[in-house]
């Protein structure tokens, strides 16, 4: 055979392969088409084994030849191959096509009462000024939530506390207040806590529920003064409310603090200017403090030549309404679902 | 307490009007929480006097009057009130005047007759808040006079939030020494000095102070002849009316108003209806006496009466006896000014259930120096109104008894400690004497006494307290106090509690706060085992029982929203329960659950499935799992009476009961009307929240083998057994055993049931030989066959 009648050979060979393949419609095809040509007994192949028949001058020649087309086919075979798959994973992605806009499937999340949410919050702005978190019983003794809080019996303000009682000694407890004694009672100062709870007052209309939450909060060690106390709720209110707002200390009375002071804040609703809920007044009630009374440290026994202290009570329902903008306390205790998820 | 300011300032008068006034006396700790208009503004109502009187020709109750308005002449005015009569001066409503009730008077036909007017009673006047006839005037009125003028309404009303310690204030004349002192402003002299009454008659009454510590101080007066048919003059009801008191009588109201004007509450006795003389005694057991208001309570013996020498006459600083009261028919007075001490005044009033004026003052603390004087002001007024001879004045004092304010101590050191600022000494001394204080130096520091109407200055800090808030605790400074660092820091093995609400919250519960009460029948039902503490004054008989129980308030929580279209319900609750009396009580922090209705939110492409005791018990796993140590508890059938007897599961941890979980009883779910099942659990925090620290354990390079087997067994064998057993014989090669199925039905026989294992074999140092996965597999098919007569379907 004369090296032209190969190449010629060749080059139908070739040209045939090539319409196979562009013709080839899926991936197996391409494959059998690859052992057909490029395959241990394929045609590409068995020309290279020939090679062995020619003539040695031709053999170079001839091999270059069959080398180029076994080149060139595989080199097709693959881009044909590549995009058969690619179309292929075309059609994949047109068939898997979601909606993703329906909506996911499992369970959801529920929520964190809002007096809860309060709680933390003013928890943990206390603790990271330094406080520590302290705790005390609800049923409480006259003793401790009363008489060491330098309030005796038949005291005016013992009338003002509308107290639940069990027996003449054993009562709800109706501030967070006897903590302070219990603390003071197990430890020695410095110290610095806060205690959080339900406190219960005889009380029950449109702006009052039975129980309610507080947290109170005490320091003492040596040298603390009006301006500690000024200075730590005044640093707190503004966290909490996350804003500047105007702080007034204005005096009151409490048995168990010395001087005392009711803290007011500029309506966190209308700033200032008078509305409903400060009364036209624009100002808001929203805790109660004062330095600790020395009648209060006599009962612990602790000097209080030697020590001062502050102490001061926050309710919690207070801030929460005025936080979230709750119009009526009862809410709270309802426990309705569609007012709890609000908070979630 | 309300005050006119006009009559306050008729006492003092400093230059600040009135909102800055409010606002001055509110930051020295007289919280001014009102302040507002003493009246309408009334324009176009006149003073008129009621010339002469017709029948209106068309209807029996209308009368034609002829009202003299003075200059601008007379008006025919149509007028029902009752109590019309010639001769009657009253307010006349022009034609074109807006009323306070929002009555637009103008001239018009009433039943065929013109009335060129209205004629007005004290509640369309806006004085009251109801009235019966017109509001007579005094006869001194002049005629055209506007009403607002007459009356004297161009003032405002402050309405003041005492303290307890502030009795003192509980007066005109008490604001007025506070105003006075915290504006440097003087008293006017004219009211400090009162005019003592000299005696026209000599008629005594014996008084006999028989309980001295009690009350060290009575004076008493008598008045002979009195006319009480008169009526208040207008202007005391109306400083009465600002002062929220209602006018009685003019003998009661003159009482009223010195009690309002000085602070001392007073009694006015009908002098005849007393027998022999006041003893101001104890009572004695048995004892009684109908009061004022109509009501005889039980008086508890040792209670302060004022008693003539027939019995009590009077609830000594509380109220006075029906009796002996004063009517329109008392011609002769015995007027009662004492002094009572605040200990024996205190709570008492508060015990059978009332509180007056007088009591209110009393336990507060009364001036002990202020009865004479309030007695002179008292004849003066009663002279004025009633007429009559006063007698000479009685007193009866124990001075020994007669409480005196003892001298205190304040170092400018401690002040200026407490304030952190130092004040200069001129302005502290200022401070003190302004309020009435007799200040003396001594060295570095003060020797105070306080004047008698303060009770409440006792110690040192009382004063630093004075001069802080007369100086203004907002002028005080502010800073940061140096905090010590704490010396107790969370534990490792303590979860805190909020971790186990997150879990629960996370896991699609919502929290509730259910009130600490509840109601007994609720929880008797649900558990009648123990007797929970009871409250002595409930607000209501289904909020007297402290709860025993999380659950009587989460179904309560479950009821209400399922009354509210709310079907699926997943709610918890940390609070504490209250378990035994005195001693025993135990007040735990307990962490509960309840939830029924659909397991997952309503969406599509999952089953809607409703919740089960396995969905519940998953949720409380998750909590036993975040202490690091679910393998301590334990969950084993139970029973509980609020729970469904066959799916009710006790939990222990060291065989000791920390909790429940369960399907409520059928019982309970009919009885709430319910509907579907409810499922709850319970457990104790304090148990959750001590965790394990953890400990690392190497981890096997080799391969897990697992095997699958499945046993039949008798229906009743728990799984928990079988799981039991399998570990245990499987050993410590045993890494995780998995419960994969449970199946009754066809293929098994009826009484038995098919449970699938999968035991999943380890070796932390070589890859395991079959030979040892095949004998633990036989160890634990023949241990499950002798232990429960397990038999083995596959393998």
């Amino acid at each position: 055979m004369s090296t032209d009648s190969v190449q010629e050979k060749l080059t139908h060979l070739l040209d045939d392969a090539i319409s196979a393949i562009t013709a080839a419609d899926s991936v197996s095809t391409v494959e059998a088409l690859r052992v057909q040509y490029l395959g241990k007994k394929g045609i590409v192949t068995e020309q290279l084994k020939q090679l062995g028949s020619l003539p040695a001058d031709e053999r170079p020649q001839v091999g270059r030849w069959v080398n180029d087309a076994k080149r060139t086919l595989q080199e097709r075979l693959s881009v044909r191959k590549q995009e058969l798959e690619s179309a292929a994973r075309g059609h994949q992605l047109d068939r898997e096509v979601l909606d993703v806009t329906l909506p996911g499937r499992g369970n959801g999340v529920g929520g964190l009462h809002p007096i809860t949410r309060t709680l933390h919050r003013v928890e943990s702005l206390f603790v990271q000024m330094g406080f520590e978190i302290a705790d005390g019983p609800e049923i409480e003794d006259d003793y401790h939530n009363f008489e060491a809080l330098n309030i005796p019996e038949n005291h005016p303000a013992r009338a003002m506390h509308d107290t639940f009682y069990f027996d003449e000694h054993t009562l709800l407890r109706t501030h967070t207040s006897p903590v302070q004694i219990r603390y003071m009672e197990q430890h020695k100062p410095p110290l610095q806590i806060i205690a959080s709870g339900r406190v219960f007052r005889c009380d029950s209309d449109l702006t009052h529920t039975p129980m309610f939450h507080q947290t109170e909060g005490l320091m003492v060690d040596e040298g603390v003064s009006f301006a500690d106390l000024k200075g730590v709720l005044v640093h707190f209110l503004e966290q909490f409310f996350e804003d500047e707002l105007r702080v007034r200390f204005r005096p009151s009375f409490f048995p168990f603090t010395e001087p005392s002071a009711e803290v007011d804040i500029s309506c966190v609703i209308c700033t200032g200017e008078g509305c409903r809920v400060c009364k036209q007044t624009g100002w808001l009630e929203v805790l109660g403090c004062g330095m600790v009374h020395p009648e209060v440290f006599r009962h612990v026994d602790i000097d209080s030549e030697k020590y001062t202290g502050f102490a001061f009570g926050l309710g919690i329902e207070r801030l929460a309404m005025l936080r979230y903008r709750i119009n009526d306390i009862r809410l709270f205790y309802e426990n309705d679902l569609r007012f709890l998820r609000q908070f979630n | 307490m309300r005050i006119s300011e006009q009559w306050l300032r008729e006492w003092v008068s400093p230059k600040l009007e009135s909102k800055a006034l409010a606002n001055r006396l509110t930051l020295a700790g007289l919280e001014v929480t009102r302040l507002e208009p003493a009246g309408a503004d009334l324009k176009g109502v006149v003073v008129g006097r009621i010339g002469s009187l017709r029948e209106h020709p068309h209807a029996d109750r209308l009368k034609l009057c002829s009202v003299d308005i003075g200059r601008r002449g007379r008006l025919e005015i149509v007028c029902g009130a009752p109590n019309v009569v010639a001769g009657m001066k009253v307010a006349v409503a022009l034609p074109g005047t807006e009323l306070p009730n929002g009555v637009h008077v103008e001239k018009s036909e009433i039943r065929g007759v013109v009335s060129m007017g209205m004629l007005c009673s004290a509640f369309e006047l806006g004085l009251a808040e109801s009235a019966e006839g017109l509001l007579p005037f005094d006869s001194d009125a002049s005629l055209g006079q506007p009403v607002r003028d007459y009356l004297q309404l161009n003032d405002m009303i402050m309405e003041i939030e005492l303290t307890p310690n502030r009795g003192d204030c509980l007066s005109v004349a008490g604001v007025a020494r506070e105003v006075a002192a915290l504006t440097a402003t003087r008293l006017k002299a004219a009211h400090t000095k009162i005019r003592n009454i000299p005696a026209t008659s000599k008629r005594r009454f014996k008084i006999k102070l028989q309980a001295e510590q009690d009350c060290p101080r009575y004076v008493g007066r008598v008045i002979e002849g009195i006319n009480s048919t008169v009526t208040t003059p207008i202007w005391m009801v109306e400083r009465l009316r600002r002062s929220g008191a209602r006018s009685i009588s003019p003998i009661v109201d003159v009482t009223n108003y010195v009690m309002l004007e000085l602070g001392q509450p007073m009694h006015a006795f009908d002098l005849d209806k007393l027998v022999g003389g006041i003893r101001v005694r104890h009572a004695k057991k048995n004892e009684s006496l109908t009061l004022l208001d109509g009501t005889r309570p039980r008086i508890q013996a040792g209670t302060l009466l004022i008693a003539d020498h027939k019995g009590p006459v009077a609830l000594a600083g509380i109220m006075g006896g029906l009796d002996s009261a004063v009517t329109d028919k008392t011609h002769n007075l015995l007027i009662e000014s004492a002094y009572f001490r605040p200990q024996t005044i205190a709570g008492r009033a508060r015990s059978l259930g009332m509180q007056t004026e007088s009591s209110f003052r009393f336990e507060r603390g009364v001036d002990p120096y202020l009865q004479r004087q309030a007695m002179q002001r008292a004849t003066s007024l009663l002279l004025d109104i009633v007429g009559g001879r006063p007698g000479p004045i009685l007193e009866e004092s124990l001075t020994r008894h007669v409480p005196r304010r003892a001298s205190v101590t304040l170092r400018r050191r401690r002040l200026t400690q407490l304030l952190a600022q130092e004040l200069p000494v001129s302005k502290t001394q200022g401070i003190l004497t302004r309020l009435g204080m007799r200040v003396r130096k001594r060295g570095d520091g003060w020797r105070v006494t306080p004047p008698s109407h303060r009770f409440d200055i006792e110690r040192e800090e009382d004063l630093v307290e004075e001069v802080a808030r007369v100086y203004g605790f907002e002028s005080l400074p502010s800073k940061m106090p140096r905090i010590s660092m704490g010396s107790r820091f969370a534990s490792e093995n303590h979860i805190p509690a909020e971790r186990f609400k997150a879990v629960l919250a996370d896991r699609d519960y919502q929290e509730v706060i259910t009130y600490s009460f509840v109601d007994p029948a609720l929880q008797r039902l649900l558990e009648p085992a123990t007797e929970p503490m009871t409250l002595r004054n409930p607000i209501s008989a289904d909020m007297a029982a402290m709860r025993i129980s999380l659950w009587p308030g989460l179904l309560q929580a479950v009821v209400y929203n399922r009354n509210r279209q709310q079907l699926r319900l997943r709610l918890f609750e940390l609070g504490r329960c209250f378990v035994g009396t005195g001693k025993n009580l135990v007040q735990e922090l307990m962490l509960g659950g309840a939830l029924m209705g659909p397991v997952l939110p309503e969406q599509w492409g999952s089953e809607a499935r409703a919740v089960d005791f396995y969905d519940a018990k998953g949720d409380l796993e998750a909590l036993l799992q975040v202490t690091g140590g679910r393998d301590e508890f334990q969950l084993q059938p139970g029973q509980h009476p609020a729970l469904h007897s066959g799916q009710s599961a006790e939990i222990t941890k060291n065989g000791a009961n920390v909790g429940w979980l369960g399907a409520l009883h059928p019982e309970f779910v009919a009885k709430l009307d319910l509907g579907d099942p409810v499922f709850l659990f319970q457990v104790r925090v304090s148990v959750l929240q001590t965790a394990r620290v953890p400990q690392f354990s190497e981890v096997s390079k080799f391969p897990a083998i697992r095997r699958d087997l499945s046993f039949m067994v008798d229906a009743g064998v728990p799984a928990q057994a079988v799981l039991d057993c399998a570990a245990a014989a499987a050993g410590e090669l045993l890494v995780d055993l998995q419960l994969f199925d449970e199946y009754r039905g066809e293929g098994i026989d009826s009484g038995r049931k098919s449970l699938s294992l999968g035991l999943t074999l380890q070796d932390s140092s070589r890859t395991l030989k079959e030979e040892i996965i095949e004998a633990i597999t036989v160890r634990v098919i023949d241990s499950l066959q002798a232990g429960l007569g397990a038999e083995l379907r596959k393998k």
